[in-house]
């Protein structure tokens, strides 16, 4: 039986094209109530689907709708069909769910802001392209998906289009996306030619047929394109550079798209080609050195930045790390789980931040706040439980999700990726409280007065609201704050380990996807996610005890760094000016993000600029395009300078040509008669 | 009884004469008249030939040969008239309009 | 006999055109251009072509050239003045080397085709009482197998009669 399921995407896209093509003359309150009934409804209808998929019998799942044929191209025909398992039903539930709340907070947000029904507009159609990227049933759809995402992603980056900063943050976006989606398609084409189809049911079955490769082959070249294309759209090294410049967009944006859910598709289509990432041992190895280098390495960077968004998507760039190290190790169900909790509270996180510049009138710079839980008491409890979560103090969600990441790596035998996570995590819960700390306690270092709207780096409307200091947001944006709150507080429950007495229904939950491809049992990497876990959890009791250490370990890195930002933001705020100036170029190297964008500018922007402009404009489009379209119209006028001699408007001339011609032909007939 | 060449090389002759009054002379009227020669000459041929291969197609040529100069003389004629008309002129190098 | 005719009226025929070149009034030439005709004539008439050497006196000598000379009169065209640009030894140089030219082409292809050995223009073969070129003849080929081409011609004059009276009528 079909559930149906067309309609989900359907719905945003529909309330995108009514918003698009009419929102102008609507007024607000008709625009709000298309996008946000567009969105409710796609959640409403997820949730009955949830409901629905619960009462599937096993050999039902996953689920599978084939609706039309797309293109039929020799023996490859590609499909619109939907997918619906484990997988994809807690990434459905996730992106609906979390996208209204943020729907509902962008309409106090976008309030005074220009173009709001274009704004709407574009947040529809990133949830049409996020539900289809989703729910695809074949990966040319999903990379239909894909690209929508990256498409949306410009255009609301690049919103407010106007200034300069956000129209090149956009082009960066989308150009740096594109990097990866080439590696993503040349995976896509080895799979076509090796499979002879994008279904992921033939493909996966085909794929389960190959032996795990000892070395490189094709597996391993599939799973590593398919990771470049991952790490262009998760913001991972190399490609992690678009995200922080991403903050130029509106805070919604960045709190839906750059921490909930664009950003989180790379960690899916990883985790969804988990049959061929579990027979390439070095792909899989290379998502997870990858994943635990960008987790410490964005981490570092967050730490001295000043911007409140940009600590923030640094963040964000550290936690897909995370991501990005869970699957890498094959715990494909604790990276899910920690997406799952990370959309909740860096969600929160982003809103909250938003609440807290909209309430300064534009300001985003951390160094001209402080003091404002007096001004915004429920904005600052918000944001204190996500604060304690993404540092990973239990109960709190995040500490289960990361701490099962941290203790699926160290059991799976990488000791040393565990403890570059371990610092990364503590480097987390350090700015993460130097943020909240500089944010809402001391003294206000803003100022305080009529036109206190005067942020730098901020946009326009925020500014001319006339009220005197900083205040609390209105309702309509606490209340979503609040709702996100809840959830990174209950979240992680769903996944407690068994360690700590609970049942773990998370990963026993999405287990089915990743044991249905697993390779057999006598294969040599270590999958904690398969079944064989579970015997081993029952059977080995000091492992429980092992597993306990580890997370009082992650505890307690997550407490020294809150201890190390208490003492150098709260007690004694001197002092990280004195350490500033005493590490000197160290300090300039980090606070200038290591200077990747500029080598990146250098090493690679700067001589394809330079050969196209030599090479390709100078030399072959000037030179040899236009050469040749000139030279044959020069040689045109030359020729028909040289035979305009013959119309000289003299008659004897003519007599002469004539003559001439004559005579040509005569000798001519003469000469074919004497043969 | 002459050769043949003879008849030949008096056409040829008659010919070139008609060739170099048509690209030398200055006057319309003589350059139509060396038209007519080379036609003349060209008759010549025609007959001189008919009468050695006995074939009397070769006056029936001259025949039409003879009309259509006539028609030609009659047109080309009147057109000289009305060009001497606009022009004033029976100099052919004075009908250039159509130079640059 | 036949080759003293043929070569005193072919001078004459050389003579007359080369006076035509020569001459400077139009009138001169278009007299050197009947006694041509004239000559041509009498060679046809040396070739057996009875019809067509009264045709040409009729037609060319009679009515052609005497169009000419109307309109020469007609006209009241002057002498040619002399060329004040160009080269004189051009034309000096140029005009005989082309007639000479072209004349010792024909000559070595003549010669070389064997055409002259033939002779012609001697007594011929005749039916009865007529000779080779009688109008009998002639009108034979032309009304029978010629019949299609001799009435196209018969509208090319009318055509040409139309449109000389049209190009030549004075604008009113």
């Amino acid at each position: 039986m079909s559930l149906h399921l067309w309609i989900i995407p359907l719905l945003p896209l529909t309330g995108a094209a009514i918003n698009g093509l009419l929102g102008k003359r609507f007024p607000k309150a008709v625009v709000n109530a298309i996008a946000l009934g567009s969105t409710a409804a796609a959640f409403l209808y997820a949730v009955w689907v949830a409901v629905q998929f619960f009462g599937l019998p096993a050999d039902q799942i996953p689920h599978i709708e084939h609706y039309a044929t797309w293109m039929t191209a020799g023996n490859f025909s590609a499909e619109f069909g939907i997918y619906l398992d484990q997988l994809s039903l807690v990434m459905l539930l996730i992106v609906s769910g979390v996208g209204f709340v943020i729907h509902i907070y962008s309409v106090g947000y976008m309030e005074h802001e220009g173009g709001y029904y274009r704004f709407f507009a574009y947040l529809n159609i990133f949830m049409f392209f996020m539900l289809t990227l989703i729910l695809a049933n074949n990966y040319l759809l999903m990379f239909v998906g894909w690209e929508g995402v990256g498409l949306a992603s410009y255009l609301l980056i690049g919103f407010w289009f106007l200034k300069d900063s956000a129209a090149n943050a956009g082009k960066k976006a989308f150009i740096t996306n594109r990097v990866g989606d080439f590696g993503f398609l040349i995976a896509l084409f080895l799979l076509i030619k090796h499979f002879g189809s994008l279904q992921y049911d033939s493909v996966f079955k085909a794929i389960s047929a190959y032996p795990i490769e000892a070395s490189a082959g094709l597996l391993t070249a599939i799973g590593l394109l398919m990771l470049l294309g991952a790490t262009g759209k998760s913001a991972q090294i190399p490609l992690y550079v678009w995200l922080p410049d991403a903050m130029e967009g509106p805070t919604p944006v960045s709190a839906l798209i750059h921490a909930a859910t664009m950003v989180t598709a790379g960690v899916y289509m990883v985790a969804r080609s988990n049959a061929v990432f579990n027979r390439a041992p070095i792909a899989l190895m290379t998502v997870a050195v990858i994943g635990t280098l960008t987790a410490i390495f964005a981490a570092s960077i967050g730490i001295l930045q000043t911007d409140i968004k940009k600590v923030l998507a640094y963040s964000t760039i550290s936690q897909l790390g995370y991501m990005f190290m869970g699957c890498g190790v094959a715990a494909y169900g604790a990276g899910i789980f920690h997406l799952m909790t990370h959309a909740f509270f860096k969600a929160l996180l982003f809103l909250s931040a938003g609440a807290i510049i909209h309430g300064l009138g534009g300001e985003q710079d951390m160094r001209h706040m402080g003091g404002l839980r007096k001004y915004m008491p429920k904005t600052f409890w918000c944001m204190t439980i996500a604060t304690f979560t993404i540092s990973g103090f239990p109960p709190l969600a995040a500490f289960f999700s990361k701490d099962e990441i941290l203790w699926k790596t160290w059991a799976s035998g990488n000791h040393i990726l565990w403890l570059i996570g371990l610092i990364a995590a503590g480097m987390t819960s350090f700015y993460m409280f130097r943020l909240w700390f500089m944010t809402f306690f001391g003294e206000y270092r803003g100022e305080i007065s009529a036109d206190a709207g005067h942020g730098h780096d901020s946009h326009d409307a925020h500014g001319e609201h006339g009220h005197a200091g900083p205040h609390e947001s209105p309702m309509i944006m606490i209340v979503p704050l609040m709702i996100l709150a809840a959830l990174s507080f209950v979240g992680g429950w769903v996944g407690v380990p068994a360690a700590l007495g609970g049942s773990d229904h998370f990963d026993h939950f999405l287990n089915p996807v990743f044991a249905q491809y697993a390779p057999p049992m006598d294969s040599y990497i270590h999958l904690p996610n398969t079944a064989e876990v579970a015997e081993q959890q029952s059977a080995e009791h000091e492992e429980r005890g092992m597993e306990f250490l580890m997370m009082g370990i992650s505890v307690a890195a997550a407490t020294i760094g809150f201890l190390g930002a208490w003492y150098l933001y709260y007690k004694r705020t001197d002092l990280p000016a004195r350490m500033a100036a005493a590490a000197g170029g160290l300090y300039r190297l980090v606070l200038d993000k290591y200077r990747i964008d500029e080598l990146y500018g250098a090493a690679i922007i700067r001589p394809i600029v330079l050969i196209s402009t030599n090479v390709l404009w100078k030399g072959i489009d000037a030179t040899l395009i236009d050469g040749a379209v000139d030279e044959s119209a020069a040689g045109a006028k030359d020729i028909s300078d040289g035979l305009r001699h013959m119309q000289s408007g003299n008659i004897r001339s003519y007599a002469g040509w004539v003559a001439f011609g004559a005579a040509v032909v005569i000798v001519f007939m003469v000469w074919k008669g004497v043969r | 009884m002459v050769p043949l060449s003879y008849y030949l090389v008096l056409s040829a002759i008659l010919f070139a004469c008609g060739v170099a009054g048509f690209l030398i002379k200055r006057n319309i009227i003589t350059i139509f008249m060396s038209i007519e020669l080379m036609l003349n000459a060209v008759n010549l041929t025609f007959v001189a030939f008919a009468a050695e291969l006995h074939a009397l197609s070769g006056h029936v040529f001259v025949f039409f040969v003879m009309v259509v100069a006539a028609a030609e003389a009659a047109v080309g004629l009147a057109i000289i008239i009305s060009v001497f008309r606009t022009r004033e002129t029976l100099n052919v190098d004075r009908v250039n309009l159509l130079k640059l | 006999m036949h080759l003293v005719l043929f070569l005193i009226f072919g001078a004459l025929c050389v003579g007359g055109a080369i006076n035509l070149l020569v001459q400077k009034h139009p009138i001169n030439s278009a007299l050197s251009l009947i006694v041509v005709m004239a000559s041509l004539a009498l060679l046809y008439l040396l070739l057996g072509a009875e019809f067509v050497a009264a045709v040409q006196v009729i037609v060319y000598a009679g009515a052609v050239m005497v169009l000419f000379v109307f309109v020469i009169m007609l006209l009241n065209a002057g002498a040619e003045e002399v060329l004040p640009h160009g080269s004189r030894v051009a034309v000096t140089l140029g005009i005989p080397g082309l007639i000479v030219g072209l004349t010792a082409g024909v000559w070595v292809i003549a010669h070389y085709a064997g055409l002259d050995r033939i002779s012609i223009g001697g007594p011929t073969v005749s039916n009865g009482t007529q000779s080779f070129g009688a109008p009998t003849f002639v009108a034979k080929l032309l009304f029978r197998d010629f019949l299609l081409p001799f009435e196209v011609t018969s509208i090319l004059i009318l055509i040409a009669i139309l449109g000389a009276v049209v190009l030549a009528r004075r604008e009113e």
